[in-house]
């Protein structure tokens, strides 16, 4: 049993979730994640750390509440405990001083690129994140973002905050100034997909967050399988950073939707059983 | 030999010690099972099991050889003649103890072993006739051991504290078998699962038709209640190395049995499509999440309408006949070599059959088809059986241009699964053979002092018994090294 100790919403339907899991916190790096079980009938799902004190024993994550999980989850307050909790899980993010390295981070990505950033500015690299969202309400952490005292862009796609633009837009500025050493992408597929593209033009080395559907998150079943390079790559252990420009990104759109349906029908039957509204 | 028919079951080669009963003759008392049509349907067991009388009846016609050459061919030597005559005295618990001498989970191991290639295949009247069911008496043994209240279970004795503390990596039937020897040892146990629940394959991998979950849970809590710890949610080569085991947490020996999880595929196109999967996915989704009763269980299964399994071992049936409880209108099972090769059990390729998998033999999958990002067919090549191979099996070859389409919106690959690197690549010191095995020596030490192995990641995929019995092994050389 893992004790939540720290709950924060960020907007409408994204949770900020602390736990008690000293094993982990001791372990955690940037870029990985733990697997999560809420109760005896969840499912097992991933999700990234947005934070951890090795020191206190906790460990963070950010949540956008889509699915029943999610739904279930952001139904637990402080003082809840969470059936199984299991990780670090995936290589961490490789950090080393690359020189000027822009952390994109998009939606509830931008809760794995803000420690990538920390670590990315602590290695001694010149940093520079660009934040989006779809609007302002969707736009998470930017005050965590500035207290890094990194350079920091916002934009959204709506133009309620920050510049009105699509992240490619300032990285593809950036990558034409030729300043840009090497590029990190973090958010949903499409959005990642659409950065790899930007960055290869400028021969920019890209590194991208994978987020595939997974079931164990060691290695054990292949559902998280990836094609990087032409290769079939297991996202959970080989990942879940790879080279954004040698992704099949089109296959792993494809692979997160084989359970949109059902996923749909559970969260539709478990709204109505808590009769909540989401 | 045909003395070996007697009426006092006495043979020239082994004449019983003492004549405990005159021996029946005629065919074994058949197992009852759930009919074809309607397990097809569900998830309950297929069969049923013996009631004491059957078991007696069955028991009664064991000739108690002399030299009863059943128990060599038990791969740990259990001493299937003697738990036979307690059954024929009717004192089962005595039955029960001889058998745990041995084996740990003889409920278990009664349902999943291939008892007819061991000792079944070593007993005297399998010359003549039908051997002695020796799975079915030791599944009824192992079964009402289980029925019995808690404290009337036979429980080895745990002996007194030795003050060693041993960490268990995996809970397997491997690091079960070798946690249980250790406590009873005396010395203090502690396994570490990677899962949220414990088990191994018994848990994940074999189904509730073929094991009900219920079985392995009470033989677990068995375990604890000789005090040994299980602690789950813990991935060791991430949570905690073997290293920090042996230091930080201050374990005096580490055994693993991580198994051989890791699954393989074939490497043709079309693999990654919606719908295809490893028969681990599969089967985990189902048994380890309870996917067939989704939603009510949250993780969702897709449920194929033709399915298509390829392998043709144990994990490959269990597919097949999960597939068909989930509903499947066509379950298909490719196998590159013919029924004779197929390593699987006789008695699950005959249930797979029976419940309406249909065989596609001498067939190997060149191609995976697919539209808008799911599986619509598999193009397979028909083989042919050449010269024998180095496993002595008739090496399948392709037949050229001889390539057909099968139908299908799924497909399992059940073609074996490899030794999971995980916990390795944080131990560079533990020395792995070229596949990734871990090297050990016969009592299950590995390169690193200190640290055993034994099951799946020392022997590749094997059998229950086979893993239980390595991981036994360890448990006492771990106790030598322990007291050295
Ligand atoms: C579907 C299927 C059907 C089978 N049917 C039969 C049968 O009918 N008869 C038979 O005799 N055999 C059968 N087998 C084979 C048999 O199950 C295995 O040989 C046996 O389970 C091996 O035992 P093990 O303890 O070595 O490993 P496993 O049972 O694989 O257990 C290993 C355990 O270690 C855990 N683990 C892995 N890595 C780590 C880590 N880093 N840290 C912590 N824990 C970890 C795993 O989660 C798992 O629980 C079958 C196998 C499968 C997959
Ligand atoms: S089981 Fe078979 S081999 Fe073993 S003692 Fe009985 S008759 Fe002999
Ligand atoms: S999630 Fe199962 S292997 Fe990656």
């Amino acid at each position: 049993m893992f004790r939540i100790v720290h709950k924060r919403q960020l907007s409408d339907a994204v949770f900020e979730m602390g736990v008690e899991a000293p094993r982990i916190a001791r372990k955690a790096e940037a870029g990985q994640f733990l697997m999560l079980r809420i109760d005896e009938t969840g499912e097992r799902i991933p999700l990234t750390f947005s934070d951890w004190s090795a020191e206190e024993g906790w460990v963070r994550f950010i949540f956008m509440r889509v699915g029943k999980t999610t739904h279930k989850l952001s139904h637990l307050d402080v003082g809840d405990e969470i059936k199984d909790i299991a990780g670090p899980m995936g290589i961490p993010t490789h950090v080393d001083d690359l020189g000027r390295v822009v952390v994109v981070g998009g939606g509830v990505g931008a809760a794995v690129a803000y420690p990538v950033a920390r670590a990315m500015a602590r290695a001694g690299n010149t940093v520079t994140v660009v934040l989006g969202a779809r609007n302002a309400d969707l736009l998470i952490l930017q005050e965590e973002f500035e207290a890094l005292g990194v350079e920091l862009v916002v934009c959204t796609d709506d133009g309620s905050a920050g510049r009105k633009a699509l992240v490619t837009a300032p990285l593809k500025e950036m990558c034409e100034a030729g300043t840009v050493d090497h590029s990190m992408a973090i958010g949903p597929a499409i959005m990642m997909k659409f950065c790899a593209a930007t960055t290869k033009e400028f021969g920019v080395p890209t590194t991208v967050s994978l987020n595939p559907i997974m079931v164990d998150g060691t290695g054990m079943c292949g559902a998280c399988r990836v094609t990087v390079g032409g290769e079939t790559k297991f996202g959970c252990v080989d990942g879940p950073d790879f080279d954004g420009h040698a992704v099949d990104f089109e296959e792993l759109m494809s692979r997160q939707r084989i359970y949109s349906d059902d996923e749909r029908l559970a969260d539709a039957e478990y709204s109505r059983e808590c009769s909540c509204h989401k | 030999m045909s003395q070996v028919d007697d009426a006092q079951g006495a043979s020239i080669d082994t004449p019983p010690e003492k004549p405990r009963h005159r021996a029946t003759k005629g065919p074994r008392v058949p197992m009852r099972e759930q009919d074809a049509a309607r397990r097809a349907t569900n998830f309950e067991e297929v069969a049923v099991g013996y009631s004491a009388e059957e078991a007696h009846a069955e028991a009664m016609r064991c000739i108690q050889c002399k030299n009863p050459t059943c128990i060599d061919g038990c791969p740990v030597n259990i001493d299937i003649k003697s738990f036979i005559a307690a059954i024929i005295d009717g004192d089962l618990s005595e039955g029960v103890r001889v058998l745990k001498e041995r084996n740990a989970l003889p409920a278990v191991c009664g349902r999943v072993c291939p008892q007819e290639e061991q000792c079944e295949a070593a007993c005297v009247l399998a010359r003549k006739g039908e051997p002695v069911a020796i799975g079915r008496i030791e599944r009824f043994l192992g079964d009402h051991d289980l029925a019995c209240e808690m404290d009337h279970r036979c429980a080895p004795e745990v002996g007194p504290s030795t003050g060693k503390r041993c960490a268990v990596v995996g809970s397997g039937p491997a690091g079960l078998a070798c946690a249980g020897e250790l406590r009873r040892i005396g010395h203090e146990v502690t396994i570490f699962e990677a899962l949220h629940a414990p088990g191994g394959v018994l848990t994940y991998g074999i189904p509730e038709f073929r094991l009900p979950k219920a079985i392995v849970g009470t033989e677990i809590e068995m375990l604890s209640e000789m005090g040994v710890t299980i602690e789950t949610d813990m991935v060791i080569g991430a949570t905690l190395t073997v290293d920090e085991l042996m230091t930080e947490e201050g374990y005096d020996a580490v055994f693993v049995g991580n198994g051989a999880g890791l699954p393989v595929f074939m490497g043709i196109p079309g693999e990654n499509l919606n719908g295809v999967y490893s028969a681990n996915e599969f089967l985990t989704r189902v048994n380890l999440m309870k996917a067939y009763e989704f939603p009510s269980s949250d993780t969702p299964v897709w449920r194929g309408r033709k399915v298509a399994v390829v392998g043709g071992g144990n994990v490959a049936m269990d597919s097949a006949r999960t597939a068909i409880r989930l509903g499947a209108d066509e379950v298909f099972l490719a196998y590159r070599r013919t029924e004779d090769e197929m390593p699987a059990r006789i008695e699950e390729v005959h249930h797979a059959r029976e419940e309406g998998v249909e065989f596609k033999m001498l067939c190997s999958p060149v191609e995976i088809l697919g539209h808008d990002g799911f599986v619509t067919g598999l193009v397979a090549s028909r083989m042919e059986l050449g010269e024998p191979d180095a496993s002595g099996r008739r090496a399948p070859m392709c037949v050229v241009d001889s390539e057909f389409t099968i139908d299908c919106d799924t497909v399992i690959m059940a073609v074996g699964t490899r030794a999971n690197p995980l916990l390795s690549k944080a131990a560079p010191d533990i020395e792995l053979t070229s596949r990734g095995h871990i090297v050990t020596d016969e009592q299950g030490a590995t390169t690193k002092q200190g640290v055993f192995a034994g099951g799946d990641i020392v022997t590749g995929a094997a059998t229950v018994i086979l893993a239980m019995g390595a991981g036994k092994r360890a448990a006492q050389a771990m106790d030598s090294h322990l007291r050295g």
